[in-house]
């Protein structure tokens, strides 16, 4: 204990050494215990665990000095003084607390002692208690029973009570018109009574009710049946009578027959505006507007109090198993289509009557209002046909214009030609004012340009159908097949199928009836034609491509194909052209050569009327057609093409072709000279086919009317001077009519032959001479 | 007859009359006459031996004119009509009259046919059907599967239906109708119904076809502007007694149903020169 009186505090490295050391020994570890750790490997770290004394002695001995050494030992033994106070030190103090403890050791073991006491008495208390209370309990069981019992006599009672006033109460509610109480009165009631009925106290009762009931229910009936009250007073109604056991199928029955009426009022008003519509001429969208507005809407309420009472009321009890739902929906399906049909067909009529083509804007907001507004009933039905039926009729009335608009875009065609028929009449009538009148150019252009614009405003018209307003837009109808199907192949194509067609007709029907129509409008819708082979088609179609998006999910008719129709139609109008031009001429080669008395006709002093007639209206022809037509290619001409002597006398060729002719005595010899050379010459095809120029086309009547004039010739008989007559004549065409054809050889040997065959046909062949001839012609 | 060489029979003269010899039922023959001005014309009787593939001619001499149309008669094979030309007075007439095949053409033609066109025979008359009254005649038509009493000329505008009598010696007008209008109507061409008991005649005129009753001697119907052009010809379906067809200038042939004349039945267009078609020979339609 003395060394623990004298501790070496001195030295603070010292006490925290101690510090460390009696750490180490319960195993604390601190984060400075690692650096030291490192050191005391060291076996001469005096400190360290692995701290080896012979090691160290050792080393001291052989490192230090002696007085080293002596310090080194005061050191060490003060160190261990130092330690041994510490030690002490703790001690003492752990000795301290322990007595403490035990102290209060002691003190606790008295208090237990005490408390075991107390324990003991409160357990004797608590057995005395539960003694008391049974014997309590013991008395008071019997009139526990008795309570309960009359308790249970008491609610029996009441119930009775309220049984017996049932009738009573029922009565004053039905004065009081308050039908809920009672029925709600009555159903709690009924099953009693019901079970009890055996009894005959009960059984009046019950029977008294029924008939309250009965009248309650004959009054619930009525009110429904007025129909005049408000839905949630006719919604209350019927869910009483429900509760009544009213079968709900009829309910249903009233409910809709009642609704039916009031709807078939408003179809009714519909229906006589549709019969008055085409006298005070309201149009399509107030007659839609009062559709949806009275019909569909009423529809709506009716659909939706209906659903109310009959569908979407949570049902319990007996009322559930009875799958009302069911059974409702499916009246109201029934009735829904069946008016619903109805107005259908009163909006398709109507929407038939609309037939002007004016503006389309008010069907399309007006059918865009009737799909709207069926939009309702889809959300209201669900699963109902309706608006699908209405899209229908929307999709029908969308096809129904288009159609509508051909015949428009048909009549309007008809019309604008028509309009150039009169224009190209009017020259005619009043031949003074021709400047007056469009020229055939411009009647061209006009004529295009009023039908590209028509149909422009046709495919605006159609466009609004597609407008991303409308509802009915985004159907798959209005997004496929209206576009290609309908727009595409119904409106454009056919159309220009229409021109095409109409076109050939002017060809086939004016042949028949003799050129009513008049040539220049064939030649006119020739080249429109041509134009639209050219150049309009391509661009009609891809504005309509364009402008309506078509995805050609169909094939459709590609623009070749109606490019290669209007080709054919222009070439089949210009043929034609060719043919009714030619036919007028050669009227007047025939009547000019069958009229006359050949035989006894006088010596040829000018050349024949017809033929200046001739000669000018192949002219007027040639620059009718240039107006219109490109000039060609000819071939090349003579020098001197006018004055070519053709005269079957004056060339040395035809001297030897015809000479024969003039001695009996070898017939022969000229027929088979003529048939070969025929069979050197060329071959011409009268009516083949012309090209797109005006030389062909100019071509082509001439050689018709050549070639009519040949065969007029070669019906007649011919006296001296007929034949002089056809030579002068021959002539004179041939000075004039060379120079509109491609080759003019052509018109040679036509003319040639003309004047070769009335040789043949004269009687006495003596022909002029050839310098008569000019000066003739050209004096004429 | 395909892998044979076709059969060409070449004549001295133009010819425009051309007709099969109705009566003879045995042989395939048909009879041509001549147009000449300056010479005289000649009818030409070809025979064609379908089994060598041969022709055989004989010629007969017409004097009379030139010969516009040819008929023969569908009871005598020896007995034909002619519609011929005449020049007289410096005016020219075309007549028609009956003649009779002199009985040894047939023998004499066998033996030398090179003899028989220098010494050709001559047509023997036996009657004219007069017509100085009416104008030119333009063709002469057969009662069709008739006793060869009774024929039809078409002179101008008129329709003469004529009776045979005495060996077709003599000839009387028993009916007529005449084509009236506006300008100078003439008929082109005509045919003669095989059908209705051969009451109905058919004629052209210009562009137009007219059907015609010959019990009533009134016109049936008229298919207006028939053709763009002049009507050339026209003949019936010896199979189906509607049905006609008629070829024109316009380069088109065109078949009609007489009962719907609005329309043709069909229109072919294959030509492209104008036709000279003389004779339809229809087999079947």
């Amino acid at each position: 204990m003395s060394s623990a009186t004298t501790p070496p505090d001195s030295d603070p490295t010292g006490r925290r050494r101690v510090h460390s050391m009696l750490k180490l020994y319960y195993g604390l570890n601190e984060e400075g215990t690692a650096a030291e750790q490192a050191e005391s490997l060291d076996p001469c770290d005096i400190n360290g665990p692995h701290f080896d004394p012979e090691v160290y002695l050792n080393k001291l001995r052989k490192e230090c000095s002696l007085g080293e050494l002596m310090d080194h030992e005061s050191c060490m033994v003060k160190q261990i003084r130092s330690l041994d106070s510490d030690m002490q030190t703790l001690v003492y103090e752990n000795y301290n607390k322990f007595i403490s403890a035990t102290d209060t050791i002691r003190k606790m073991k008295n208090d237990f002692k005490k408390m075991e006491d107390e324990m003991d008495c409160l357990s004797a208390n608590m057995a005395a208690i539960t003694e008391f209370s049974a014997r309590i309990s013991g008395t008071l069981q019997d009139q526990h029973a008795q309570i309960t019992k009359l308790s249970g006599v008491h609610t029996l009672l009441r119930k009775l009570q309220f049984l017996f006033e049932l009738p009573a109460r029922l009565n004053k509610c039905l004065e009081l018109q308050a039908y809920a109480q009672a029925v709600s009165a009555h159903r709690r009631a009924r099953c009693v009574l019901q079970q009890y009925s055996h009894m005959p106290s009960f059984r009046g009762i019950q029977d008294d009710c029924h008939v309250i009931m009965e009248q309650l229910a004959q009054q619930l009936r009525q009110k429904f049946r007025d129909g005049g009250s408000s839905a949630k007073d006719l919604s209350e109604c019927v869910e009483l009578l429900l509760q009544l056991d009213e079968p709900a199928e009829e309910l249903c029955d009233k409910f809709l027959s009642h609704a039916q009426s009031r709807l078939e009022a408003d179809l009714q008003g519909l229906e006589v505006e549709l019969k008055d519509s085409a006298v005070t001429d309201t149009d399509i969208l107030e007659f839609i507007d009062r559709g949806c507005n009275e019909f569909v809407s009423s529809l709506c309420l009716v659909i939706a109090s209906y659903q109310e009472l009959f569908i979407n009321r949570p049902q319990e009890g007996e009322l559930a198993s009875k799958n009302i739902p069911e059974m409702a929906n499916g009246k109201l399906h029934v009735f829904v289509d069946t008016l619903a049909a109805r107005y259908f067909s009163l909006v398709e009529q109507r929407i038939q009557e609309e037939k002007g083509v004016g503006d389309n804007s008010l069907l399309v907001r007006a059918l865009d209002r009737f799909h709207r507004r069926l939009q309702a009933i889809t959300k209201l039905l669900p699963g109902s046909a309706v608006p699908s039926h209405g899209t229908e009729i929307v999709v029908r009335a969308a096809r129904e214009r288009i159609k509508q608009y051909l015949s428009a875009l048909q009549t309007f065609y008809h019309d604008s030609l028509t309009d150039v028929r009169q224009a190209l009449a009017a020259p005619r009538l009043a031949v003074g004012g021709a400047n007056a009148t469009p020229s055939l150019p411009e009647l061209l252009t006009s004529l295009s340009n009023f039908i590209l614009n028509q149909l422009k405003s046709v495919l605006a018209s159609v466009h609004l159908f597609t407008a991303k307003d409308i509802t009915f837009s985004n159907k798959p109808y209005f997004k496929g097949e209206f576009c290609s199907q309908g727009v595409r192949e119904g409106l454009v194509v056919s159309f220009i199928k229409f021109i095409c067609q109409s076109s050939r007709q002017y060809c086939e029907s004016a042949g028949d009836r003799g050129g009513s129509t008049p040539p220049a409008l064939l030649l006119l819708l020739s080249r429109l034609c041509l134009d639209y082979e050219t150049s309009t088609i391509s661009y009609i179609l891809t504005l309509t491509d364009e402008q309506f998006l078509v995805q050609h999910h169909t094939p459709v008719t590609p623009v070749t194909a109606l490019c290669a129709e209007a080709r054919e139609a222009a070439q089949k109008l210009l043929n034609h052209y060719v043919k009714v031009q030619g036919l007028i001429i050669s009227q007047m080669l025939r009547k000019s050569v069958e009229t006359r008395d050949w035989v006894n006709t006088i010596e040829p002093r000018n050349v024949r009327a017809v033929m200046k007639r001739v000669v000018e209206d192949t002219t007027s022809i040639d620059v009718q057609v240039g107006l219109l037509y490109e000039e060609g290619v000819r071939k090349a001409h003579s020098s001197d093409s006018s004055k070519r002597t053709f005269s079957v006398y004056s060339s040395s060729r035809q001297q030897i072709r015809y000479a024969p002719s003039y001695t009996p005595s070898a017939p022969m010899d000229t027929n088979l000279l003529s048939n070969i050379h025929k069979l050197f010459s060329e071959r011409i095809d009268i009516f083949s086919p012309v090209e797109f120029n005006k030389v062909s086309v100019l071509t082509g009547i001439i050689k018709i009317s050549l070639k009519t004039f040949l065969e007029c010739v070669r019906l007649r008989t011919f006296g001296r001077y007929g034949l002089q007559q056809i030579q002068v004549d021959c002539h004179y065409l041939q000075m004039y009519l060379w120079r509109f054809v491609s080759d003019e050889n052509l018109v040679h040997f036509l003319l040639d032959e003309i004047v070769g065959s009335a040789a043949h046909r004269c009687l006495d062949p003596s022909p002029m001479e050839q310098s008569v001839i000019e000066v003739i012609c050209e004096r004429g | 007859m395909e892998d044979d060489a076709p059969v060409i029979y070449g004549l001295e003269f133009q010819a425009r009359a051309l007709t099969a010899q109705t009566a003879e039922t045995d042989a395939i023959r048909f009879l041509v006459g001549t147009q000449s001005l300056k010479f005289d014309n000649q009818i030409h009787i070809i025979d064609f031996d379908d089994e060598n593939n041969m022709i055989n001619k004989s010629v007969l001499l017409h004097d009379a004119g030139e010969i516009w149309h040819i008929s023969g008669s569908p009871a005598e094979k020896a007995v034909l009509t002619t519609c011929y030309s005449k020049t007289s007075e410096s005016r020219v007439l075309t007549c028609a009259a009956v003649w009779r095949m002199p009985p040894e053409w047939e023998s004499g033609s066998h033996e030398s046919p090179d003899d028989s066109s220098n010494n050709p025979q001559t047509l023997e008359l036996l009657c004219h059907l007069d017509n100085t009254t009416h104008g030119s005649v333009a063709c002469v038509l057969w009662e069709p599967m008739g006793d060869g009493k009774r024929v039809i000329s078409l002179a101008e505008n008129h329709v003469l239906l004529w009776d045979l009598q005495e060996s077709s010696t003599k000839a009387t007008i028993s009916s007529s109708a005449t084509l009236e209008g506006k300008g100078q109507l003439k008929f082109t061409a005509g045919k003669w119904s095989p059908h209705h008991n051969s009451t109905q005649l058919a004629t052209a005129n210009d562009t137009a076809i007219r059907g015609w009753d010959l019990r009533s001697m009134s016109q049936i119907y008229c298919i207006e502007s028939a053709h763009g052009q002049l009507v050339r010809d026209l003949d019936f379906n010896p199979n189906k007694q509607y049905y006609l067809a008629s070829c024109g200038d316009d380069c088109k042939v065109k078949f009609w149903d007489v009962r719907h004349i609005n329309e043709p039945v069909k229109c072919l267009e294959e030509h492209s020169h104008c036709l000279q078609c003389h004779m339809i020979l229809q087999k079947s339609f």
